[in-house]
């Protein structure tokens, strides 16, 4: 497979055995240059972060560098952004740098985990840490080769030059001299300017992969292709928890290709990662699979959520919603009583039905199993649990698992899920050793995937006789993550609430916060900004009906809700999560808050005059330690059609690494953000998903896209500055403010997602 | 049977139901062209049939019998195809990239007919094909900038 690490002993270059070029890389003990023993961001990951150049760097005798990309590529950048940082740091020449995939092994590479919108946010400082070792391993090389001092010498644009003599080495002659000097260590490495940076903040490097996409020579998981490999697809249990009785392959054994059915084991609750059991079909080719599986007569034995069924479902959300109690999240003051006493109050209910990731890219793995190890391929978020879970479920040592990762694509979340991973694994011991591309179809990624949850959250308000926020009281009900790992677990994690529940920054003297129970009747799991989807789509819907109610202009009322710039101990909102991150290196700063709206406003022209039947809407949200504002302007016409003409973004995410993936990542997550508020809805009868392809689970295409997309970034210099997260905070406030808006065109308020038909009639 | 796609001709041993796209990407090996959906629904699959886009997910091979494949593999050897490939990369306009090779068919068919598409034209010959990363504004970009490359080249 192409893109797979060279790894050459040390022992093997000086025996002189073959190199590949590769010499700066050889064979050093992979040395966990592990983090202090602390608890936050990078360093409360699994298997933190390792920042040793030996690691992460090769450079070959022709001077090209390879950098390894240990984080998966699913459309955010990472494997342009990441390198970008080390090529920077150590002066290499971004055109003499080749980015190879690192496979699944969080020891030597530090965690894995693509997901948190973290990649670039917990390891700009360690990938600059590579690059500035790297280079003063070539500066140390050069200067001793020349018998001169160390600061005499300085390393530019991939050659190291020795400036009283003028003498320059290039760095693939002192790649070798350079390997055999100690690392430097970590309080001895010097960085450079940020004014001196070359790629870092600048947004003019294409994509490492954009030339093969274009062409067309790219390797996804779904593509690729093994010696004498087969093809299966799985029957699924219909409803989660169903399980095999018995069936007849008898046809489907009829159809030219199919080799084979087998049955997977299913797995009792919790989910996890575990398979959800099925048949399973083999064939020579994915088409005969497909049609063998249709042929196939299969008897399922109900289970515990054959009955699930979305409308009744809601019913009991809402009925929890409306009750007072449930888990106390937070308590400032008395709301109950101020809202009891209070002339002026507002109530409202919002729903959010379940949602499905759908990648481009339906899960698919390839496993070639070979008795006492195996060798995935698998487009995965989750390299080193995808290599676990294999491990379990094959009892074999995760030594013994290897896990390349392909290209994603897409992955949303959905791929952080081995699920499939180990299915192919299991399908590939299961034929004998013999290697499988397991793949599933669209069916079965939007009927079995670990689905956003469905919530009901209901708001109420209170306002004094100037109008001036006094109470503030969010019920919020949903299935939470955690049931996916626990199945008795019936209340959000702090994680979730953390997501614009708990951690409102508003200036508002009583607030009452409570989480109902909530049985979960599916698997549940992440979706790109998880639980901050439903709670903004709430919280800033709200914030505009206060408004309305107490005629005032939206952004002033909520500008007067934020309240005074100051940073804010999330420990103070009772907010333990924070995205992991330090309370006292990523306060709530709400002067961050209020500038992307005021950023955002000023942009996007907010106020001015518009035709009938056209409106803007505003909403603003922290997520992932990020600031996000947004304005959409949208457009009704008589028959309650919606179209968008312009979305205005602001995004504070503090220092920029890539500016242009930023903006991509904006763009997209707008998209998204219009296609789930517009479209988005898995709904469930009698325990199965009520949709099953692109004709039922709509996503916006470009005729529903907005027409013009506008991203506007806080600049931020500062490089020592805490970065926040990009690929998921600027979906949050979308909904919210598209519904804003729509209400501002047509007086009509949206609180069930999606809109789909509402505004005909 | 023989299939000619991207100028050459194949002997496909297969099934004259199976689609083009399984014959191209399990019996050929040619893995450009996308599974997405398999009912013709998100555009993943395109590829030209004697010039035309079709989604190659749900056309048997029987189909393409005497008439010319094109996929993402040949696009370059349209002048149009080069010029959206070109576009595509100047603009970064992928994110993960999976849909790209079906845009990318879909694009060179559009300017193929029409050179200079207005943003409806734009609107009505994409949106077969869906991309969840959401590039669709950096697609229509992309193809005003090859259509007017194009025509400044022609007038060149």
């Amino acid at each position: 497979m192409k893109d797979n690490i060279v790894n050459i002993s040390r022992r093997n270059f000086v025996k002189g055995f073959a190199l590949s070029g590769f010499i700066l890389a050889v064979g050093m003990p992979p040395p966990s240059v592990m983090a202090d023993d602390k608890k936050y961001g990078r360093n409360a990951m699994p298997h933190g972060w390792v920042d040793n150049p030996l690691v992460f760097v090769s450079i070959s005798e022709d001077g090209t560098v390879t950098i390894v990309a240990h984080r998966s590529e699913m459309g955010q950048g990472v494997r342009t952004s990441l390198p970008m940082v080390v090529a920077d740091e150590m002066e290499a020449d971004w055109n003499k740098v080749t980015v190879v995939q690192a496979y699944g092994d969080e020891e030597r590479f530090g965690n894995q985990d693509t997901d948190g919108s973290r990649s670039v946010r917990h390891f700009f400082m360690p990938m600059r840490n590579v690059g500035s070792a790297a280079r003063m391993m070539l500066e140390t090389a050069a200067a001793a080769s020349w018998s001169v001092p160390v600061s005499e010498v300085k390393a530019s644009n991939h050659e190291v030059i020795h400036s009283p003599t003028g003498r320059k080495l290039g760095y693939g002659e002192l790649a070798g001299a350079a390997a055999d000097l100690p690392v430097p260590a970590r309080s001895e490495l010097a960085y450079k300017d940020a004014a001196d940076f070359r790629y870092i903040g600048k947004s003019h490097n294409k994509l490492v992969d954009g030339q093969d996409i274009a062409t067309g020579n790219t390797e996804y998981g779904m593509d690729v292709r093994l010696d004498n490999m087969l093809y299966a697809v799985v029957a699924h249990p219909p409803a989660y928890g169903d399980k095999l009785a018995s069936y007849d392959d008898s046809e489907t054994l009829k159809v030219p290709g199919v080799i084979k059915t087998l049955t997977l084991p299913s797995s009792p609750p919790p989910a996890v990662f575990n398979p959800l059991g099925g048949v399973v079909v083999v064939a020579d080719n994915t088409w005969s699979a497909i049609e063998g599986r249709k042929k196939l007569n299969i008897e399922w034995e109900k289970g515990p959520n054959s009955q699930y069924e979305s409308k009744a479902f809601r019913q009991q959300l809402q009925q929890a919603a409306n009750q007072k109690g449930g888990k106390v999240l937070r308590q400032k003051g008395n709301s109950y009583e101020v809202i009891q006493a209070s002339k002026s109050t507002l109530s409202a209910d919002y729903y959010i039905p379940h949602l499905a990731q759908a990648p481009m890219e339906p899960p698919v793995a390839t496993a070639h199993f070979k008795g006492d190890s195996c060798e995935l391929w698998a487009p995965t978020q989750a390299p080193q649990a995808s290599r676990d879970t294999v491990a379990q479920w094959l009892e074999l040592k995760p030594e013994q698992v290897k896990v390349n990762v392909t290209l994603l694509g897409g992955g949303f979340g959905r791929k952080s899920k081995p699920d499939y991973v180990v299915e192919a694994a299991l399908t590939s011991k299961a034929m004998g050793g013999k290697p499988v591309k397991l793949m599933w179809t669209r069916e079965d990624d939007i009927q079995h995937s670990y689905f956003h949850t469905v919530s009901c959250e209901h708001l109420e308000a209170a306002f004094d006789a100037n109008g001036k926020t006094q109470a503030w009281l969010h019920r919020t009900v949903a299935p939470s993550i955690s049931s996916t790992f626990d199945a008795s677990s019936v209340h959000q994690l702090p994680f979730e609430n953390a997501m614009g529940v708990v951690n409102i920054p508003f200036a508002i003297a009583n607030i009452q916060l409570e989480n109902p129970a909530a049985q979960s009747h599916t698997r549940i799991g992440w979706f790109r900004s998880v639980s901050n989807i439903p709670h903004a789509f709430a919280v800033q819907s709200f914030i505009a009906e206060m408004a309305h109610h107490q005629n005032r202009e939206h952004k002033e009322f909520l500008l007067e809700l934020i309240g005074a710039d100051r940073e804010i101990d999330p420990r103070s909102l009772q907010d333990e999560g924070n995205y992991g991150e330090s309370p006292e290196l990523y306060p709530l700063d709400t002067g961050r808050l209020r500038r992307v709206i005021e950023l955002v406003t000023e942009k996007a022209d907010w106020g001015k005059k518009l035709p009938e039947g056209k409106g803007q809407g505003l909403a603003a949200h922290y997520s992932f330690v990020t600031y996000v504002a947004a304005v959409v302007e949208v457009k009704v016409n008589d028959d309650g059609e919606v179209s968008i003409p312009q979305v205005d973004i602001a995004i504070d995410c503090g220092p920029q690494v890539n500016p242009e993936r930023i903006r991509s990542q904006v763009e997209g997550a707008c998209v998204m953000g219009i296609s789930l508020a517009m479209l988005g809805e898995i709904s469930f009868k009698d325990g199965v998903a009520e949709q099953d392809n692109f004709d039922g689970y709509q996503v916006t295409r470009m005729d529903g896209a907005p027409a013009k997309i506008n991203i506007h970034l806080i600049p931020d210099d500062n490089y020592d500055a805490p970065l926040g997260g990009v690929g998921e905070p600027g979906m949050p406030p979308i909904a919210p403010a598209l519904c804003n808006a729509i209400f501002a065109a047509t007086k009509k308020r949206i609180r069930d997602l999606p809109i789909r038909q509402q505004l005909k009639s | 049977m023989k299939l000619t796609i991207n100028g050459q001709t194949h002997e496909v041993d297969a099934p004259t139901e199976m689609p083009i796209l399984w014959a191209l990407r399990d019996v050929l090996g040619m893995t450009g062209t996308k599974f997405g959906c398999g009912k013709a629904l998100c555009g993943a699959c395109t590829v030209m049939l004697d010039g035309n886009p079709i989604r190659s997910c749900v056309t048997p091979i029987k189909v393409a019998e005497n008439k010319a494949i094109t996929t993402i593999e040949a696009i370059s050897e349209q002048k149009t195809g080069q010029a959206i490939q070109k576009a595509w990369i100047e603009n970064n306009v992928p994110q993960c990239g999976y849909c790209q090779s079906g845009q990318i068919v879909s694009a060179t068919a559009l300017l193929n007919t029409n050179p200079h598409p207005s943003d409806a034209d734009i609107n009505a010959a994409m949106s077969g094909n869906i991309c969840r990363c959401g590039t669709y504004n950096r697609i229509r970009d992309a193809i005003k900038q090859a259509a007017s490359n194009m025509e400044a080249e022609h007038e060149g």
